[in-house]
């Protein structure tokens, strides 16, 4: 069976500890990060809006966008380190969340970490793009906090009983 | 394009060539001011300044997002007062990505937040902004009165991005990095750029004092860094010739008397009748406004070119609110202004998609609050001083 593991700043230590106490021993481990096009966009768009001050090589998005893949590549290697075993290692670009369910195909898990406002529980705790890898995932989905779980204390109170 | 238009403007007598050599000689010192501050900026980052830079924000922020949030807005502030909006953009930006991709940041909110500084944080002095340099050579305020009038507006809109940007961002600010990533080693201290760069700033003032053009000054400025880097063996004449973009100032130039010819044959009589009279906050916000439109549609520059000479006549509080204007506008629209982004689908240079959305959105917070609140403190300041 193959595991995915989604990586994102900030939070991919935890999906790399899910597929160390989670992932069967002979399962293959894709270690997966995706660079999504808009900020090297943002850094483009600027520049456009310079009219043309400058040469095209000095475009700021150009270098943003060549930094982006040696940042994802550490980010990568942090993580094979963190894994302690045999792995792939797999970049993409493109539209993340699209990106994230293509690469899933045909694997036996996908292990993603909580990318919304953590600091309220329910909905908002997914992002845009975990909720979209959550609903259309082709394989199972393993959904982990970037820190402890909370506990169960941190559930609110049932609603009143209407009559 | 613009030079052939000027050219053909002129030749077909749309613009006399009277008026397209009184635009030119009136443009000419702005020019050259503008090619003295991006040579200056340039060799900043020869000298390493904005690696720099990035070092110190990394070690301050030690991987947290709402740390490294603050000290980009510092830094990209900065940035843009001292040495232009073009020094943000092009030598900041990635130098920001940098930092933030290194210590595990999401770099997202901080490249938006240089993006949108390079426009907000323009406000603060002459040389701050190309649009800038052209309503200073055109209210006749010295360069010490400018930037006192402003630093108010620059603070406040400052202040109101901040705020947008810790909201708009807050999902991607909680994401901390984890730690013990690597913050980089200690920077060597760019001491020689850092005192070039102050003593410019001086020069401004004391320039402005006896009654010198602040051009003299940074052209001074420009000098010794190009200097020092040409004995250096850094940079060869051709590098620091490059660095000054002859092709874009041709271009301003072209602009300009193209920009003429427009307004002389109608354009002039047709804005009339909507750019508000007076100075009054009414009238200074509608005036603001109206620049921000406009920015958006043509870009800033053509928009300060033609709102110029219609807000002149009302004195310099009219001219600092088209500033503002045009200035925090372009923060609505990618690539700042609909002009430009129909002209990068027509050349096809529109093959990295921006998520629009999410890019207007921000700009939706942004742009109206800052504008406001820029205007009311540029008001509460023509009052006081």
């Amino acid at each position: 069976m193959r595991v995915i593991a989604w990586l994102v700043e900030g939070t991919w230590p935890a999906c790399v500890d899910a597929v160390r106490a989670h992932a069967p021993d002979d399962a293959e481990v894709v270690l997966l990060h995706v660079s999504g096009p808009d900020v090297p966009a943002v850094a483009h768009g600027a520049f456009a809006g310079l009219l043309g001050r400058g040469h095209r090589e000095l475009d700021p998005g150009d270098r943003v966008e060549a930094l982006g893949g040696m940042s994802a590549a550490s980010l990568l290697d942090a993580a094979a380190e963190r894994l302690g075993r045999p792995c792939v290692r797999e970049e993409r670009s493109g539209r993340v969340e699209r990106e994230v369910v293509a690469a899933a195909e045909g694997a036996g898990l996908l292990v993603l970490a909580r990318d919304g406002d953590r600091s309220r529980l329910g909905p908002k705790s997914l992002g845009p793009a975990v909720r979209f890898a959550v609903d259309h995932a082709p394989c199972p989905v393993l959904l982990v906090w970037p820190e402890p779980a909370p506990d169960l204390g941190t559930i609110p109170p049932p609603p009143p009983h209407h009559a | 394009m613009a030079v052939p238009a000027a050219g053909i403007a002129v030749a077909t007598g749309v613009i006399s060539l009277d008026h397209a050599r009184a635009e030119a000689e009136r443009l000419g010192p702005v020019v050259g001011f503008l090619a003295a501050v991006l040579v200056l900026a340039h060799f900043c980052d020869v000298e390493g300044l904005f690696r720099a830079c990035g070092a110190w924000t990394a070690r301050w922020a030690r991987g947290r997002p709402v740390r490294l949030l603050t000290a980009v807005f510092a830094l990209a502030s900065a940035i843009t007062a001292a040495l232009s909006l073009d020094a943000t953009i092009v030598l900041l930006t990635p130098v920001v990505f940098a930092t933030a991709a290194r210590t595990g940041v999401r770099p997202k909110p901080h490249v938006y937040a240089c993006t949108h500084l390079s426009n907000t944080a323009s406000l603060l002095l002459p040389v701050s902004n190309l649009t800038n340099l052209l309503a200073f050579a055109a209210s006749g305020l010295s360069f010490t009165r400018f930037a006192a009038l402003m630093a108010l507006p620059w603070l406040a809109a400052i202040a109101v991005e901040y705020l947008v940007f810790r909201r708009f961002f807050a999902r991607d600010l909680t994401a901390a990095a984890p730690a013990g990533r690597d913050t980089g080693e200690a920077p060597a201290l760019p001491l020689f750029a850092l005192v070039t760069v102050g003593c410019t700033l001086a020069g401004f003032v004391v320039a402005s004092a006896f009654g010198v053009d602040p051009a003299w000054v940074a052209a001074a400025g420009a000098l010794v860094l190009a200097g020092r880097a040409l004995l250096r063996r850094q940079a060869g004449p051709l590098t620091v010739l490059r660095a000054a973009a002859p092709g874009f100032l041709a271009f301003v130039l072209a602009l300009g008397v193209v920009v003429r010819a427009v307004v002389d044959n109608g354009l002039a009589d047709l804005l009339g009748h909507v750019v508000p009279d007076g100075t009054g906050l009414p009238a200074l916000l509608g005036l603001a406004a109206l620049a921000a439109l406009l920015a958006n549609l043509i870009n800033n520059l053509p928009a300060v070119l033609v709102l110029l000479p219609l807000a002149a006549p009302t004195g310099p509080g009219a001219v600092l609110a088209v500033l503002l204007g045009v200035n925090i506008g372009p923060n609505l629209t990618y690539a700042g202004s609909l002009a430009t982004l129909l002209w990068r689908r027509i050349v096809h240079q529109h093959e990295h998609d921006v998520d629009l959305g999410e890019f207007t959105r921000l700009g939706l917070l942004a742009v109206p609050s800052s504008l406001a609140v820029a205007v009311v403190a540029l008001w509460g300041s023509l009052q006081v001083l």
